[in-house]
């Protein structure tokens, strides 16, 4: 109580401040009086009163100022005179003022943008009713697992999901889900969004109420799925219907089939998996219509789903994961696919499930981009204290130039305490309107970087509203910042004897070397600092350059992927392939293409397809047998490709169905199955799960390529031949190498294929743009560290120019005294040349200690090069001392050309 | 600075102000001359810890005050307390003769 009546009072004090002033005086005018009538009643005479009874009092004002000290609401107004004076002193000094607060902006401002990144993918629970509650059911440590993995999160099948649904009993509610992209097109070239496969208890367990309309319950999930609505996001609603309220009841066409779209959800519901923004929700039990024959419902091998639950009161983790493992035996005995070998099942058969906490939802983006992201922080913070020891310099060199006015005050009686909070709150200042700068900055840096992380099939998507930890980060950096560079300087100028610094006349002889001390700590600390960050600049840079050059067996540029899909026209087994070759023909017959072909996995598309290999043409294996990776080719794609045939021969038209199986293989392949040796004539089976192939005759050898990735080391790769296969795919992925202009040669592309059917579903992408994208993330390193890197040179420049400059300035005298006994221009240069050679040695070598130390944290994301890689290193400090030694032949050329006449007259 | 001539101990200037106050309102000169006299000139209180004390203790609600006009015909601020005040005047009083006694047997005992 007496805390609030005490605050009040404060308060009070503060805004009636003249009222109380006034009453004081009265007060005290009062108390004058009375004393000296009491003096006078004791016989004094009116003048003698008077006198004694001022001199009791001590001057009203002192009184006044100590009634005003002992309330609290005196600090504040001087904080507030403090303030207002840093204010004055900014202005004054507009340049000073300019570069402490661009370069704190700056700092904090990337530290910003990448924590509100890191806040987004990590440290933000999803916007759902109560997520502490959400789980995440999936297979504790699934290995080895066999069959087709599709969607991003390919935890579970079908099968298992329906065993989970009927048997866990620790959530009130659980759910499936997988991202997949829906071609909302009616025909014609593909128009994907990104879309969503959910149960029917997805909107209700996580408690998604409808915008407009109602979402999916479980009575739209049911075998053959009656109702067949669809739901569709806030921004997909905004963006592809306005906002129109009617556009519930409307039709949303889906790989062209038709879907009622029954509801909108609200605008902060973006799914559950973080980086991504879902546009249309289709019940599980519509994958059927969607994809045919192709469905992945009633496939037992077919992995696609993942799947939350909701604890139910009183449960946790622990317990829950208790009861998934209880039940899993039966759940994967009840699911194994019939087509799984012996070994194959009894693996499957021992897999546990498990309950993992599921508040952040999913997230590929964090997988992938929470350690660079942390990195990235390290190296953002490291710039903030580049740019924190420049400000301290600055503030250093300002200290200096007041210590008189310090001195005098002083000397006056101002205490050491109350100097430094004057001197901090002008720190304080520059770091708060730093911090403010730096905040809006991040906001736009943050979206950038977003969109540069974004590629067009891609689109990620971040909430990167401003919360209570991005705003604590930057108010957090902004103190310590202001800690750092204010504390130290304030210290040290209030740290002066005013009697010593009033009698000081002018400078010394040479310069306080005590002093000195401090600014020098900070110049090498500037240094060390920017040696590691431009090493690790560096490091990207040369690695990123190492993706981009490697030598992945095939020409990249001039290739253009266009798959066409006829999944519509419903072609028979045996149609398929003449189907597919027409195309092809017809692809190559557009006038400006050089040549072209058919594959089944395009290469570094991140698809893929692996089986085991029984070498010879007969025999069981011994043993777990090796496996190889494989594409399926018409003839032409190493033509189309520029993958160097080394012998043999490529497919041709001979090879068709019943004549002999024929296979081409990599050099990788020849080495580990042939020995090295010539593998041409060797034979060897495929096994896909139970089955084996008849054997394959290896008629050709080609150069490595990469096969998925850019990164990877070589891999055994099979080619077999597109026109054997028995079962073709019901879309041809033409890969066309041409040097004709883009434009025409899709318009090409699209009438050949118009000519063969009207009615097809066409989508091209540049094989280049698709590698490029690939490196996304080595990108981002590359450019962010560089960055980073070039603003830390520029700052440790502007610190060793400052210091160098302050040191010339301070040995004037030694200088003058040295050219008029007949030092020549070159020797004063060499001077303070010498002084920088010492100061970037010492920041040289404990950066070089301190970057060796720490570079092995990024091994991980570097390709082609060791983070100790010594060229990097010597190209780094080869740069630095460059522009070190230019930052400091500035002041050095202008200590030589010193009048020594004007220099020692000037004492 | 505040003087006190015999070492006020710290946070007696506040039982000694309201203690002046327990019969009547008065002053700021009134409790300052009332004080010295009463300690027969052992403390003297100058305004330049006086009236800090005052706003510290009207602040904690143990005083309030009003204008008057004095016996000689002049304005001047009258302090009194207030019931918070009195309680605090006794619970201070009480402390004060728990520990002056105490301390006093101590010194007995040491001599």
């Amino acid at each position: 109580m007496s805390l609030l009546r005490n605050l009040a009072g404060g308060l009070r004090g503060l805004f009636r401040k003249e009222q109380a002033d006034r009453e004081m005086d009265e007060e005290l005018r009062g108390y004058l009086d009375a004393a000296v009538n009491e003096k006078m009643r004791r016989g004094m005479s009116r003048e003698d009163a008077a006198r004694a009874a001022r001199i009791e009092m001590g001057g009203a004002e002192s009184v006044k100022e100590q009634v005003r000290a002992a309330n609290w609401e005196s600090l504040v107004e001087t904080l507030w005179q403090d303030l207002k004076f840093g204010l004055r002193l900014l202005r004054f000094n507009p340049a000073f003022a300019a570069a402490a607060i661009l370069s704190l902006a700056l700092g904090i401002g990337a530290n910003t943008a990448i924590f509100q990144l890191l806040d987004a993918v990590r440290l933000r629970t999803l916007p759902v009713k109560n997520p502490e509650q959400l789980v995440k059911i999936s297979i504790d440590h699934r290995s080895g697992a066999s069959g087709s993995f599709s969607s991003r999160y390919p935890d579970l099948t079908y099968g298992q999901w329906e065993q989970i649904r009927a048997h866990q009993q620790a959530f009130s509610s659980v759910f499936a889900w997988g991202p997949t992209l829906f071609n909302i097109s009616p025909g014609g070239e593909v128009h994907y969004v990104q879309g969503l496969w959910v149960s029917g208890a997805f909107f209700e367990t996580l408690g998604v109420e409808p915008l407009l309309g109602r979402v999916l319950t479980p009575a739209d999930d049911h075998p053959g799925c009656p109702s067949a609505g669809v739901v569709i996001s806030y921004s997909f609603w905004k963006h592809e219907y306005a906002g129109e309220n009617s556009v519930i009841g409307r039709t949303l066409t889906i790989n062209r089939h038709p879907f009622e779209i029954i509801g909108v959800t609200p605008a902060d519901f973006y799914g559950v998996e973080v980086g991504r923004y879902f546009d249309v929700a289709v019940p599980l039990c519509a994958e059927s219509i969607i994809n045919g024959e192709d469905s992945q419902l009633h496939r037992p091998e077919a992995w696609w789903l993942s799947a939350m639950g909701r604890l139910k009161p009183g449960w946790n983790i622990e317990r829950a994961t208790a009861q998934l493992r209880a039940i899993s035996p039966g759940i994967f005995e009840a699911t194994v696919p019939p087509a799984f070998n012996t070994e194959q099942a009894k693996h499957y058969a021992g897999y546990k499930l498990g309950a993992f906490p599921g508040d952040s939802g999913s997230s590929e983006l964090r997988n992938n981009f929470e350690n660079p992201l942390w990195f990235l922080l390290a190296l953002a913070a490291l710039v903030l204290l580049i740019a924190s020891a420049n400000l301290a310099n600055l503030m250093l060199a300002r200290a200096s130039a007041r210590e008189k006015e310090m001195g005098m005050r002083m000397a006056v009686g101002a205490s050491r305490g109350r100097l430094i909070r004057q001197l901090l709150a002008e720190s304080f200042l520059i770091a708060g309107i730093g911090a403010a700068l730096g905040a809006l900055l991040a906001h736009s840096l943050s979206q950038v970087l977003v969109a540069s992380l974004s590629t067009q099939n891609d689109p990620l998507f971040m909430d990167l509203g401003t919360d209570w930890r991005v705003l604590g980060f930057t108010a957090a950096l902004a103190g310590l910042t202001c800690i750092l560079f204010g504390l130290a300087p304030a210290w040290r100028a209030t740290g002066v004897s005013p009697g010593v610094v009033l009698k000081e006349n002018g400078r010394g002889t040479t310069g306080g070397r005590s002093r000195f001390g401090l600014r020098r700590i900070l110049v090498v600390s500037q240094i060390a600092l920017s040696l590691m960050l431009l090493v690790g600049a560096l490091l990207f840079a040369r690695s990123l350059n190492n993706l981009a050059t490697v030598d992945a067996g095939f020409r990249q540029d001039g290739i253009l992927v266009t798959d066409i899909d006829f999944t519509t026209l419903s072609l028979s087994n045996e149609r398929r392939l003449a189907f597919s070759e027409e195309l092809l023909s017809r692809v190559r017959a557009i006038p400006g293409v050089d040549s072209a072909a058919i594959a089944e996995i395009v290469p570094l598309s991140g698809n893929g397809e692996g089986h085991d290999l029984l070498m010879g043409t007969s025999g069981s294996p011994k043993g777990e047998a090796p496996v190889a990776a494989f594409n399926r080719v018409s003839p032409g794609f190493f033509q189309t490709l520029q993958t160097p045939m080394l012998a043999g021969q490529d497919f041709d038209e001979h090879d068709l169905k019943g004549s002999p199986n024929v296979a081409i293989v990599n050099e990788e392949f020849a080495r580990k199955f042939a020995n090295g040796s010539n593998p041409l004539g060797m034979t060897f089976r495929i096994r896909r799960q139970r089955t084996i192939s008849t054997p394959y005759e290896i008629i050709g050898l080609v150069k490595d390529t990469k096969y998925s990735d850019l990164r990877e080391e070589p891999q055994p790769i099979v080619y077999t031949c597109m026109t054997q296969y028995d079962h073709p795919d019901t879309d041809a992925q033409i890969l066309i190498r041409s040097n004709a202009p883009l434009a025409s040669l899709l318009s090409g592309v699209k009438s050949s294929a118009n000519q063969v059917h009207p009615d097809l579903d066409i989508t091209f992408f540049p094989f280049r743009k698709m590698i490029q994208d690939g490196l996304l993330r080595d990108r981002l390193m590359a450019a962010l560290s560089g960055f980073f890197g070039a603003l830390a040179m520029v700052l440790a420049a502007i610190g060793l120019y400052g210091v160098i400059s302050y040191m010339v300035e301070r040995r004037r005298n030694e200088i003058g005294i040295r050219m008029a006994l007949g030092a020549g221009q070159q020797e004063i240069i060499g001077l303070v040349l010498r002084e920088t050679g010492i100061l970037l040695l010492i920041g040289l070598a404990a950066g070089a200690a301190l970057a060796l130390a720490t570079a092995r944290t990024a091994a991980s994301m570097l390709f082609g090069l060791k983070p100790t890689d010594a060229f990097t290193y010597l190209l780094a400090v080869v740069s630095l001392s460059g522009v070190a030694a230019l930052a400091s032949f500035l002041p050095a050329r202008r200590a030589s050309r010193l009048d020594p006449m004007v220099a020692l007259r000037n004492e | 600075m505040a003087e006190k001539p015999s070492g006020l101990v710290q946070g007696t200037l506040d039982m000694l102000i309201l203690k002046t106050l327990e019969l009547e309102a008065m002053h700021g000169y009134g409790i300052a001359i009332r004080i010295e006299q009463i300690s027969k000139g052992v403390f003297q209180v100058n305004p330049g810890s006086l009236f800090p004390a005052f706003r510290r203790l009207e602040r904690a609600g143990w005083l309030k005050s009003e204008w008057r006009d004095t016996e000689n015909n002049r304005r001047a601020k009258y302090y009194m307390l207030t019931a918070l005040g009195r309680k605090q005047l006794k619970g201070e009083t009480r402390e004060w003769a728990r520990q002056a006694a105490a301390i006093a047997r101590i010194l007995e005992a040491e001599s």
